[in-house]
Order: C-alpha cells, then sequence, then structure tokens
C-alpha cells in the first residue's frame, strides 16, 4: 500500500505550497498520474480521506489527469502505445524502448483560498 | 496520518536501531517523535494543528479570493531528494551500495549471510536491514560481526530514503565499503522508492512462478541485477528458468542474471567476481 505514501507526499506539497503562498485552505487539487507510474487509482482514492484530515486538504476537490503511456522503440523509431511496462515494440518487437509518457506522478495546480 | 503505521495519529515513526539497543516503546497515546530526522522535519503534529483556527464559516465565501497555484512538483520529489543526498554521501566515501528487493521467502537474508561469511575478509561490509517488525535479521547478521542496523517500518511496506539516511548516520560505514541495503519484502511498493543505491537487485526464487516478472513488473523494470535464488531445487520444481528470464528480459532487456544457490554455494562465484568487481571500480 504505497499509495498511502503517495498521498501523504501530497499532503506535504499542498501544504508547503499553501503556506507559502499565505492561503488558508485548498478547494481544488489537480493531480497528473500516469498509467505507468504504479500507482492504482483505486487504493490511492481509497486512502485518501485519512490522508487529508485536518490538513489543508480536507475539503478539496481532487482532479486527476491520467496520462497514459506512450513508449519509443530504440531500435526502430516507432512510437506506440504502452499498457503494460513490458509492452514491445509493435512493428519490430524489440524489447529495448524508452517511455516517453505515463511514469508522471506530479501536483500540477492547487486552487487556493 | 501516519504514514508508517497508518495509525491516524500522525506521530509515529520507523524504529531505527542497532541489535542490543533498547527497544523505544511505541506508543500510540503518547507520540512524541524525539529521534531525529536530519534530513527533513517531521512535525505532523503542529502540522496538524494549525488549521484548526480557521473556522470554516462559507457565509463571507465572496471575501475569499481564489487563487491558482501552478506547482508542477514531483509527488515523491521529497524521498527522491534525500536519496540524492545518499548517493552523494556514498560517492564521496567509495561506498558501493545495494537494494536487495523481492517477495518474502525469497532468500536475501540467506544470499546476503552467506556472501557475508564467505567475503568478508576481503571486503569491509555494511548491512541496513528492513522489515516490518523484529530484529531477527539485524541479529542473524550481528553473529556475523558485520556492522548492522535494523529498520522495523510498522505497518510500512517499503524501505524510504529518509530512513536509510538515519540508518547510514547509525552505521558510521567507513570509506571503500559495500553497504547492503535488504528491503522489506515486497515485490511492488519498494519499487517506487529509491534510496540512493548503486545498484538495485531482485531476487526469486526458483519456487516462484516463471511469469512473475511480467506480474510484478516495476521491480524488475527498475532493477539491475536479478539474482535467481533456489537453483539447488530445481530437479524437485516445475519452472523452466530461461522462460523465466525470457520474461523478466521482456521487462528489461538490460538486466544481467546470477542463477545461484544460497543453501549449497553453486553459483555463488559468478555473483562474487561481480561484487568485487564492482567494489574495486567504486575504489577506481
Amino acid at each position: 500500500m504505497h499509495e498511502l505514501s503517495i498521498a501523504l507526499g501530497i499532503v506535504k506539497i499542498a501544504e508547503d505550497e499553501t503556506k507559502k503562498a499565505n492561503a488558508k485552505q485548498v478547494i481544488k487539487i489537480e493531480l497528473e498520474i500516469g498509467t505507468l507510474a504504479g500507482v492504482e487509482f483505486e487504493s490511492l482514492n481509497f486512502v485518501w480521506n485519512s490522508a487529508i484530515k485536518d490538513t489543508v486538504l480536507e475539503f478539496a476537490k481532487k482532479e486527476i489527469d491520467i496520462i497514459k503511456g506512450i513508449g519509443k522503440c530504440i531500435d526502430c523509431d516507432t512510437e506506440f502505445d504502452m499498457d503494460n511496462i513490458y509492452d514491445c515494440c509493435p512493428k519490430c518487437g524489440s524489447n529495448f524502448k524508452g517511455i516517453l509518457k505515463g511514469k508522471e506522478l506530479r501536483v500540477k495546480t492547487l486552487e487556493v483560498i | 496520518m501516519c504514514g508508517t503505521c497508518g495509525c491516524g495519529t500522525g506521530k509515529n515513526g520507523p524504529i531505527i536501531l542497532k541489535p542490543g539497543e533498547e527497544k523505544l516503546e511505541h506508543s500510540h497515546d503518547e507520540h512524541t517523535h524525539e529521534h531525529s530526522h536530519e534530513g527533513h522535519t517531521h512535525t505532523h503534529e503542529n502540522e496538524h494543528h494549525h488549521h484548526n483556527d480557521h473556522s470554516h464559516s462559507h457565509d463571507h465565501s465572496h471575501e475569499h479570493k481564489h487563487k491558482v497555484l501552478t506547482i508542477e512538483r514531483d509527488i515523491l520529489q521529497n524521498n527522491q531528494l534525500l536519496a540524492a543526498r545518499n548517493r552523494g554521501y556514498f560517492e564521496a566515501k567509495n561506498i558501493f551500495a545495494l537494494n536487495m528487493v523481492s517477495s518474502p521467502g525469497s532468500g536475501k537474508t540467506s544470499i546476503l549471510e552467506r556472501t557475508l561469511i564467505d567475503l568478508k575478509h576481503e571486503i569491509s561490509f555494511y548491512v541496513i536491514e528492513g522489515d516490518q517488525q523484529t530484529m531477527n535479521d539485524a541479529n542473524r547478521i550481528d553473529a556475523l560481526n558485520i556492522p548492522v542496523v535494523q529498520i522495523n517500518t510498522g505497518k510500512g511496506c517499503h524501505l524510504e530514503s529518509d530512513m536509510v539516511f538515519e540508518a547510514v548516520r547509525k552505521l558510521e560505514i567507513k570509506d571503500n565499503s559495500i553497504l547492503m541495503i535488504e528491503n522489506v519484502g515486497n515485490l511492488v511498493c519498494p519499487s517506487m522508492f529509491d534510496l540512493g543505491e548503486s545498484k538495485r537487485v531482485v531476487i526469486i526464487s526458483t519456487t516462484e512462478g516463471e511469469d512473475k516478472p511480467i506480474k510484478y513488473p516495476d521491480m524488475f523494470h527498475t532493477s539491475d541485477i536479478c539474482i535467481i535464488n533456489k537453483i539447488d531445487l530445481l530437479p524437485y520444481v516445475k519452472i523452466d528458468v530461461q522462460k523465466l528470464k525470457n520474461y523478466a528480459l521482456q521487462v528489461n532487456p538490460n538486466l544481467q542474471f546470477f542463477e545461484v544457490s544460497a543453501t549449497t554455494g553453486e553459483g555463488m562465484e559468478a555473483w562474487y567476481g561481480w561484487l568485487k568487481a564492482q567494489s574495486k571500480k567504486v575504489k577506481g
């Protein structure tokens, strides 16, 4: 259940940034999470309410931009959609690839008051 | 909320001890969090209370000014910063650090013990043991006269870089050494948490399924070395080692394999050869 660590990481960022901006509370938080980032969305939602209790995020609306995986084959330069981290190049079958998108795990914006 | 034990009080951290040190009480009533975290401050209590001043009266919402802050910050940034700090420390002191990961029961501690026994006269070793509970593994290593620190993560399912940071301070590692960090037995969570290691070693045993690398791809994707343990059991178990390797290579084509038995010692020489070469590289 590393999603709890993730949720607490999000809380820490929100607390720091809200303080920096001299704001009191977050009303909306926008996250960017890739499908290859290793985060189970259901688990994150499961731990979310306990993690944000008594923090600036307690009453915040959470929005997650889910970013789909895209890889680029190192052998033939083909760009392809990735559902799994072990997907190979659909054109040449190579396992050597760079992951262009899908590993994101970011706090994008905070709407504060 | 406490990320370590999930107890909801936000005050209970991991316990980091050398064998023989008195165990601190794990009290949920009087969480005082007295141990120091050099790399970061752990002031859950204050953080949790300073918002209580704010009354949630929405009658005057017209007075509030909404502001959108662009953050673009990595959620694991804190862990990565401390991992980078650990890595810098290791590089400066010529310490070759290994993060050993696997499911529970694949033989991490047995491989570690055998390696320490066979090489301790040639290489200076230090060990950090990660488990949810007990000093058992640290006591096994301590019995070999190797400096060791045990991290008990409580309900936590993986080691994080701040725990290693603190354990490393306790160990007082000499220059030109090898540090073995045995992570919590878990093939999922530790994959996301960089500890500052030089190389990550994933261990799988012949009693596990050959498709494990694609069932738990993140760990194999982030590792550099794959040790296949318990090869002495091959006559008795139904596993195709080549198939296992192919699956692992599909996830991570750069993986380097060692097939060993920590019990009989078979195959350990190749692993030792690699370790020695790495430690020389560090010294060089």
